[in-house]
């Protein structure tokens, strides 16, 4: 390949930009987005990820229901969001093409492999005219590279099909980006050869590909600027990259390590929760243990009795496996074991929108138990914070004898943002004091404090007991059908949850204390909200953001914030359930503002809601 | 945490009476409390700490059995006894871990953790109580109940096709699986005991008597006067021989089996099937598990019993090949590992 010193052409400066990769599903539109994600979180930007890939593995090529995405949101400030709407698509084919290009700004950027615009693939995604010439695109920048055929002639003289070849196409279209972005090809590099390095033929072809896409760049004169996004300024520390299924992984292998206790992950497999069953399996040499159930009931029945024989027992799952496991979760509720289940919401009801995100259980969660079943129920709020909250549903489910629902999402899951790795010293402790064994042992005398039963487990001499689903005579714990005592242990298991309130953070505003509006959120909604309150805030308006992360039961403050302004928003991707929730515990008119789509929250949908009810005070 | 072993260095000298808690409350002359009283005599013979053994249950009469146990006990949920026993078992292998299940609560709303727990090799015990009928729910069709049976949900008789329970522990690979029933005494103390030494899952079909919704559901062959006739005792290594007189047998005809008696037409003990309970082959034990009366004596004891590593060991052993290839995991590295940037 010739080598030039390229056109020159002017640099310009950005604080954020979004790329949305698409392509059909089998054309590597995941990877090629991850690869620019690592390489825009190495070079110190703040990013947030955001895949959106469709629920089967290979819809027929080229169809818009193949179409797989993946977009990235990278700055030089802080990013809460992988960006309502993209500033550049790369679409790999017509389809990719048509099912994105509205979500594009205006005036943005769009990227394709003009080679695969052929009548048949422009049939196929329902075009009856070739939008790159028709006009159609007239109010965006469009790029159209023959990136099949420039692919092909630079792996000429490989040993492979022209096929295989073909499949490298994405590591052009990320070479092109790299050079438009002023990126460093070594990541990636680095990556091929620890991935394909024992097959060097693919290897080479790899590293071809991406080559050619950025020397494209260099060499010819299609694009007229190029973009620099300056590094952010994140708290010092050490970073990596991580999605929420990956930082719950982690945050459960550090509470064990902080109860110094064993870890017990038994789950069935279940998009989008499955990639924690898959990270914690590679964890055999510290001693992980996963189990994968033949269902979800098996999933948390092992997990409780790996709880009742002293390990942290988790499992994990999305709505409708939650479902299944509701009985489960009753028996952990009246046996007051200590348990994790996971919950990586998606879209319902039943099998739903299997890889889009919801935040539709939280009813599902709070509710979804015979009886008077109380529980708490903890939700992260954004990707890197998933570590944090199941650090904290396991200090909660320890230190009051308690099942804990953890309510993920499909945003959460798959998404990614940067991660400090925190210093151990900083975590809580999490070890369960051992009773005095001088005292009597009752297997349901209380904590004073907590009301926890003690926790003694199969192999302590002299406390052979028995528990069960039966209701318990308070203290002694054998079976009691007693009508006095049956009210008795309702109300102090519900007293034990409740009391939970005293010992978690309070509920934290950003922005004033008071003023004419709260939006108030919970889960994924946590970073299109703040990004909308900083942006009405420097605008003056007096708004602020609170973000629950403890729904059951809430931090102690709640009522006052709420009460502190004039309106509450709630923005939910759900119809109102955590609105409903708050009118009835703390009768605040809040107001919902709700959208099922199976996708997060643009920031401008928030905005713009906003705004209209500051306009109506 | 404490650590203890099932399999205590000094042996410890138990009792049955250590092993009875509280006074069982099934209706009086249910077929639970001859189980109940000969497992808590073989008990002793483990020689193993009672803080060491767990017993899990489901929900139907037999699921009260945990209560009457002075060990570690746990009465869960319908049908989901062997998951939390599982579990159990994944955390602590150590511990002696039993499951008291009957037919409807083990082959009907459990029985894809069955299934499950069984091909694993799950090392754990389950006794399954099997009297033909839901009797906690007094009285319904169960999965073992019989094609024209009367019950409260079949007033004009079942229309279902019962399961041969021992063909579904077989089907699922249980590395021993045996049947016994509750008015032979010292029958269920020996196969007790012999699941309770096996190494791996074990599945144990009790045929019990509930005297209130379903009296007699095994009379036919297990009564004093027609047992020795209607039943066959297998012994490993033995013909199979049954009969008052000890003069009938079970043979191969081709592929099936068939009663002769002994001395009739030139048979002789010879010509019999013998009983080998480690045949990896499982045909005979297939055929054992499927024969019944009136057609057949009903086989009772071990019917299969082979050894295979179990669920506990082959999760421990790679965690220990994981140890030994990649050294003891540390949480820095686990944290900090992947691709990171440091910010100053």
């Amino acid at each position: 390949m010739t080598t030039t010193k390229g056109h020159d052409v002017p640099v310009q400066e950005l604080d954020r930009v979004t790329i949305r990769f698409a392509g059909d599903s089998g054309d590597g539109m995941q990877l090629t987005g991850t690869q620019f994600t690592r390489t825009a979180a190495v070079f110190g930007n703040d990013i947030s990820t955001l895949p959106d890939y469709p629920a089967e593995i290979r819809a027929p090529a080229g169809s818009l229901g193949g179409v797989s995405g993946f977009q990235i949101s990278f700055g030089s400030g802080a990013i809460h969001t992988p960006g309502d709407a993209p500033d550049v698509l790369v679409a790999m084919n017509p389809a990719a093409l048509r099912a994105n290009v509205r979500d594009l700004v205006p005036g943005g950027a769009i990227i394709v492999n003009s080679d695969v615009f052929t009548p048949s693939n422009l049939a196929k995604a329902g075009y009856a005219e070739n939008p790159l010439t028709d006009g159609s695109l007239s109010s965006f920048a469009v790029f159209a590279i023959p990136i099949s055929t420039l692919n092909a002639g630079a792996l000429e003289g490989l040993d492979m099909t022209s096929k295989q070849a073909d499949l490298t196409k994405n590591f052009f279209a990320l070479g092109v980006m790299f050079w438009l972005y002023e990126r460093s090809m070594e990541p990636t590099l680095n990556w091929i050869e620890d991935k394909f390095g024992k097959r060097p033929v693919v290897a080479e072809a790899n590293r071809r590909a991406l080559r050619a896409g950025y020397a494209f760049g260099e060499t010819t004169e299609i694009f007229h600027t190029r973009y620099v996004v300056p590094a952010a300024h994140l708290a010092p520390g050490t970073y990596r990259n991580v999605t929420g299924n990956e930082a719950t992984a982690l945050g459960c292998v550090v509470a064990a390590r902080l109860a110094d206790r064993p870890l017990v992950y038994s789950s069935y497999p279940i998009t989008p929760a499955s990639d924690i069953l898959h990270q914690l399996s590679t964890y055999k040499n510290h001693g992980i243990k996963t189990f994968q159930a033949e269902d979800e009931i098996a999933a948390i029945g092992a997990a409780l009795g790996a709880s009742y024989g002293g390990a942290l027992g988790a499992t994990g799952t999305s709505g409708p496996g939650m479902a299944l496991k509701a009985e489960m979760l009753g028996l952990a509720v009246m046996v007051e074991l200590p348990l994790l289940v996971v919950n990586v919401q998606r879209g319902g009801p039943s099998t739903g929108l299997p890889t889009k995100t919801e935040q539709t259980d939280l009813f599902q969660a709070i509710y979804g138990r015979n009886g008077e079943s109380p529980l708490p129920v903890v939700a992260p709020a954004s990707p890197a914070d998933c570590f944090g909250m199941a650090v904290e549903a396991w200090r909660i489910a320890l230190k009051y004898m308690t099942p804990v629902v953890y309510l993920s999402d499909a945003f959460l899951a798959n998404g990614t943002e940067p991660w400090r790795v925190p210093d151990l010293a900083t975590l809580p402790d999490l070890h369960v004091a051992d009773r005095d064994p001088a005292t009597a042992f009752y297997p349901y005398q209380r904590d004073e404090e907590t009301l926890a039963r003690p926790w003694v487990v199969p192999g302590t001499p002299g406390h052979e007991h028995r528990i069960g689903g039966l209701e318990k005579l308070d203290v002694l714990g054998t079976v009691s059908y007693d009508a006095d005592n049956h009210h008795r242990m309702s109300l102090l298991r519900a007293e034990k949850i409740a009391r939970i309130a005293a010992d978690i953070a309070p509920l934290e505003v950003f922005g004033p204390p008071e003023g004419d509006l709260l939006i108030l959120g919970w889960g994924s909604t946590y970073g299109a909200i703040r990004s909308a309150v900083e942006r009405l805030q420097a605008r003056g308006k007096r708004v602020s953001h609170a973000h629950l992360r403890h729904l059951r039961p809430f931090p102690a403050n709640t009522g006052d914030v709420l009460r502190s302004y004039g309106k509450v928003l709630v923005p939910e991707v759900n119809l109102g359930q955590l609105r409903t929730i708050i009118r009835a515990e703390f009768l605040v008119d809040a107001i919902g503002f709700n959208l099922v789509r199976g996708k997060p929250f643009g920031i401008g949908e928030i905005e713009a809601k906003a705004e209209q009810l500051l306009g109506d005070l | 945490m404490t650590e203890p072993t099932a399999t205590a260095a000094a042996p410890v000298k138990l009792t049955r009476k250590d092993f009875a808690i509280e006074d069982p409350k099934w209706c009086p002359g249910c077929g639970d409390y001859s189980i109940l009283a000969q497992t808590q005599k073989v008990m002793p013979d483990f020689g193993i700490p009672k803080e060491n053994i767990v017993f899990i249950s489901g929900i139907g009469c037999s699921g009260r059995f945990p209560y009457y146990m002075n060990t570690y006990g746990f009465h869960s949920i319908h049908g989901r006894a062997p998951t939390i026993a599982t579990g159990l078992k994944l955390a602590r292998p150590e511990l002696m871990v039993w499951v008291i299940t009957g037919d409807g609560d083990a082959l009907s709303i459990g029985g894809n953790h069955i299934l499950h727990a069984m091909r694993k090799n799950v090392d754990i015990k389950v006794v399954m109580f099997n009297n033909r009928i839901y009797g906690l729910t007094k009285g319904q069709a169960s999965p073992t109940s019989e094609v024209g049976q009367k019950t409260k949900s079949t007033p004009i008789g079942s229309i279902d096709y019962p399961i041969r329970p021992l063909m579904i522990a077989l089907a699922a690979e249980a590395s021993f699986v045996a049947r016994t029933v509750d008015t032979h005494i010292d029958h269920i103390q020996k196969v007790v005991e012999q699941a309770g030494r096996h190494r791996g899952s074990a599945f144990v079909e009790v045929l019990q008597n509930c005297n209130i919704f379903n009296d007699g559901a095994h009379r036919a062959f297990t009564d004093r006067e027609v047992r020795d006739d209607r039943m066959l005792v297998l012994e490993h290594g033995k013909p199979m021989i049954f009969g008052k007189s000890r003069d009938m047998g079970l043979r191969l005809n081709g592929l099936h089996p068939e009663i002769v008696r002994i001395g009739e037409a030139g048979i002789t003990e010879a010509d019999l099937l013998v009983h080998d309970e480690t045949s990896e082959d499982p045909t005979i034990h297939n055929m054992l598990a499927r024969i019944y009366w009136p057609e057949f004596p009903v086989p009772i004891g071990v019917i299969r019993n082979v050894q295979r590593p179990t669920h506990d060991e082959l999760v421990e052993a790679q965690i220990g090949e994981a140890v030994t290839r990649q050294g003891k995991g540390e949480l820095v590295d686990l944290l900090g590992g992947g691709e990171t940037w440091t910010v100053a």
